[in-house]
């Protein structure tokens, strides 16, 4: 049985295939936010709508399709008020600072763009202030 | 259309199943790998390092192209500010992904693994998006998700 970290490597370098494949065939960034958006008719202007519909249709997809693959994907669902404060903070959130992991993360940070640099700084550091906070509270 | 309609489907399917694959799904391995003051799970860098590999040389490929291979041309957003919208919409989402574990990919991913807690995540996440879309066409500013060509 591999360990974790080759699962994540693996994972990983499918995630970045997927988004070399948005830039070098369809001329688009791989940002789930900004596509999640653009699919529900929630943001003004990004690709064709059809598109960002089919690649955010993809995500489940694939997930389900290696979990099967593999016999299953463990996972741990959160409380009900975290995923509803969490979700709504996210939405806003990805949406004002323009990306999310995957835009700013991956695609931004691989291009060296300052704005994705800044943005996945502040983003990893309020994320771990968070959970810290959240453990000192015992939450 | 159809040939771009289905390699965003087979982008977003490989998208999802590194997500599956790679312990980003698990709301639990992503809040211990923000957990560094506690019981650090460092997989989550091995994830990242994975995605920026092939993405880099991808700039790279790009930067020689004139066109994508299956689109008219390249959108991709150009502008640098680092302005308070970027800065405080990160913070505001990094505390989200703390408070749940979720970023939007993995929690659309989910919805397939756990359906019930990712769509209520995912549900609740497509509210906010559309609570910052009423502010500001409210105050008259720039829409969101515009990109500066």
């Amino acid at each position: 049985m591999p360990q974790a970290w080759v699962f994540g490597l693996l994972g990983g370098l499918m995630i970045g295939i997927a988004a070399a494949v948005m830039l070098l065939g369809l001329g688009r960034i791989a940002g789930v936010s900004g596509l999640a958006a653009r699919a529900v008719g929630l943001a003004d202007a990004g690709p064709p709508h059809a598109l960002a519909i089919a690649f955010i249709i993809g995500l489940p997809v694939g997930a389900w399709l290696m979990a099967g693959a593999i016999g299953g994907v463990s996972l741990s669902v959160p409380k009900l008020a975290t995923l509803v404060v969490g979700g709504l903070l996210v939405g806003f959130g990805t949406r004002l600072g323009s990306g999310c992991t995957s835009g700013h993360g991956v695609c931004g940070m691989s291009r060296f763009s300052r704005r994705s640099i800044l943005a996945t700084v502040i983003f990893m550091a309020s994320g771990i202030a968070t959970v810290a906070c959240m453990r000192v509270a015992g939450l | 259309m159809m040939k771009q309609v289905l390699l965003a489907l087979a982008a977003g399917v490989l998208f999802g199943a590194g997500l599956a694959l790679s312990g980003m799904a698990d709301p639990a391995k992503v809040r211990g790998f923000l957990d560094i003051f506690g019981a650090w799970n460092p997989t989550l860098a091995f994830v990242m390092a994975g995605a920026m590999l092939p993405m880099g040389i991808a700039w790279r490929i790009q930067a020689r192209l004139r066109a994508p291979l299956a689109a008219a041309g390249f959108n991709l957003p150009d502008t640098s500010r680092l302005d308070a919208r970027l800065i405080g919409g990160a913070v505001l989402f990094g505390i989200g992904w703390g408070v749940a574990g979720l970023c939007p990919g993995p929690a659309i991913a989910d919805l397939a693994l756990a359906p019930r807690g990712a769509a209520i995540f995912v549900l609740a996440m497509l509210a906010g998006m559309a609570l910052l879309k009423i502010i500001t066409s409210r105050k008259g500013r720039e829409p969101v998700g515009k990109y500066a060509k």
